[in-house]
């Protein structure tokens, strides 16, 4: 008896999940039909006119926004998540100091997305400024860079752990056939350890589109289309806490839409690496 | 006999392969700048306004903070509500995710390979990805818009959806990790199956879901843009769960937006970071301590 209650409420904490994420979707798709129905889906993402008076919201820019930080930061946190991921997953492998590197790159991952926001703020906007990048500083280029730093944790850890799986045999065949440390990476680790990488890539890519405070705070928040990378812009993220607290009606709609294709967004990216990963696993 | 390039010599190739290594040391070192410069600058200019008032005394208006600066003061006031604040969304976020994530993980560690449990792991995995602000949206219609009001239990509601995955994996990886002949033991012994699962399985995996739960809390505290859309802000200590409510990262946030506000921004980023470093380096501490053998 005691047993088939606590079966039943095992079984009803799991489909509260169900029940969760079906809500999650149920309520993005009916606060946003109203955008959708007015402005027409493929209007609404292409269209780049965001005014308050004529009523007319469109999604473009913050599309394109998003999507230019988001590639720009995976630019940058490459060849730092990149070398990470080989000082700990094949060079130092199981040694203190990659233990060491290991968890102070893990703290990154801890420290708030408004502290990131800050520190880019006071810190690497006046360095930008000087370079001559721009008079303020906000923009593209400084949102990514903060992004960059921000998602090196999501991708060197599990990279690492894909590089650290290559069979010990394959190198070690490698090796006495006389292949140095260099080419045992490019020709058995790399190739062997690939496509976990790839998704690992992947699921820090995820990470970067959604980002919301450091980027708000850097990206200098113009409802614009970004022509280059000193110009300032806005995300899709940005775009909702920065205007979701002022607005009712078609506005509130249109950034429940935006909201929606975040989400749809994510959610295919974060698919696309998990099922990269299972294929990897078998 | 054939003439063998520079590029195929052995020295050439070791050369290359050991330039490429200090390569990847040096980039891996100036990896871990970021975290010691970020540490440094607040620090820096964090530590001068560490008094006694900033845990005592609620944040200042706009007004306050002008007129102390005007008249030369040091800015009155400190960061009362937002640790209130945090403390109690955290709280209720802790009691609404914490339960209901172990259950879901036991579920999913029982029935490893059902199709109702992949479903599950799979949007577990989905709702992991939810970008914060979508969650803070999300709450916003199921919560906010219902209740016709900002609330605290809206924010703990928004954090609980953001800790419920990383709890739940924390559950099911732990006990996935324990010995099967341990449950086969206490139920060769008599044991009803609720017995063995939650006062034997649930016990020896406690270190991992301890330490997760840890580390979902840790994540979510500094977290700022869903309760930006959730539990508004209060310029009062409040413990009531159905009023707006501030945390100490919704304070930075308007901090950071109001210049007379500003050298504030400074101590309250200082304390929230360092509480939240050292819970993770605790909950990595104690997941070495405590790992099964």
């Amino acid at each position: 008896m005691k047993d088939r209650l606590f079966r039943t409420t095992l079984f009803l904490s799991s489909c509260l999940i169900i029940l969760l994420t079906a809500s999650i979707v149920y309520g993005l798709i009916t606060q946003s039909l109203d955008a959708f129905t007015h402005f027409g889906f493929f209007r609404f993402i292409s269209s780049s006119a965001w005014d308050s008076r004529s009523e007319e919201y469109g999604a473009f820019p913050f599309i394109a926004g998003t999507v230019l930080t988001a590639v720009l930061s995976l630019l940058f946190c490459i060849p730092f998540s990149f070398s990470v991921s080989l000082f700990n997953g094949e060079y130092f492998r199981n040694r203190k100091v990659s233990t060491f590197v290991g968890s102070i790159v893990d703290l990154l991952a801890g420290v708030p997305s408004i502290v990131f926001g800050l520190w880019g703020f006071y810190t690497l906007r006046p360095v930008l400024v000087n370079m001559g990048v721009n008079e303020q500083g906000f923009g593209v280029l400084l949102a990514s860079l903060v992004l960059g730093i921000m998602i090196i944790p999501y991708a060197s850890s599990l990279s690492a752990e894909f590089i650290a799986m290559v069979p010990n045999e394959l190198k070690e065949g490698a090796y006495s056939l006389g292949a140095t440390r260099l080419e045992v990476i490019r020709q058995i680790s790399l190739p062997v350890a690939g496509s976990g990488i790839f998704a690992s890539y992947v699921l820090a890519f995820g990470r970067a589109l959604g980002e919301t405070m450091a980027v708000t705070m850097l990206i200098g928040n113009t409802n614009n289309v970004p022509r280059n990378l000193a110009d300032t812009g806005n995300t899709m993220a940005s775009i909702i806490a920065n205007q979701f607290g002022e607005s009712g009606g078609l506005k509130l709609s249109s950034l429940m839409a935006i909201g929606l294709l975040l989400f749809l967004i994510t959610a295919t990216i974060n698919f696309i690496a998990k099922y990269i990963m299972k294929i990897v696993n078998q | 006999m054939k003439k063998r390039s520079i590029f195929s010599s052995s020295r050439y190739r070791l050369a290359k392969s050991r330039i490429f290594f200090y390569g990847v040391c040096t980039f891996s070192f100036i990896t871990l700048a970021p975290l010691f410069l970020i540490l440094w600058e607040l620090l820096k200019k964090g530590y001068p306004q560490f008094h006694p008032g900033l845990f005592l005394r609620v944040a200042p208006t706009s007004m306050e903070a002008m007129l102390a600066r005007i008249s030369g003061d040091a800015l009155p006031g400190g960061i009362l509500n937002g640790l209130t604040g945090t403390l109690l969304i955290l709280l209720v976020a802790i009691l609404l995710a914490i339960p209901a994530g172990i259950w879901v993980g036991i579920y999913l560690a029982e029935k490893q390979s059902q199709p109702q449990a992949r479903l599950v792991r799979s949007l577990s995995d989905l709702l992991q990805g939810i970008p914060s602000i979508v969650t803070g949206v999300i709450v916003y219609i199921w919560v906010v818009k219902p209740m016709s009001g900002y609330s605290a239990l809206a924010g703990s509601v928004s954090l609980a959806i953001m800790m419920l995955p990383m709890v739940i994996r924390s559950t099911e990886e732990s006990l996935k990790m324990l010995p099967v002949s341990l449950k086969e033991a206490g139920l060769s012994l008599g044991g009803s199956y609720t017995s063995v699962m939650l006062r034997i399985l649930l016990p020896s995996a406690f270190s991992g879901v301890f330490t997760g739960s840890l580390l979902a809390v840790s994540r979510v505290m500094g977290e700022t843009a869903p309760l930006l859309v959730t539990a508004l802000g209060a310029a009062t200590v409040s413990w009531d769960i159905t009023h707006p409510s501030s945390s100490v990262s919704l304070l930075i946030w308007e901090f950071y937006n109001d210049p007379n506000l500003a050298p504030l921004v400074w101590s309250s980023s200082l304390l929230l970071l360092l509480i939240i470093l050292g819970i993770n380096l605790f909950a990595k501490s104690i997941a070495g301590k405590w790992k099964i053998q």
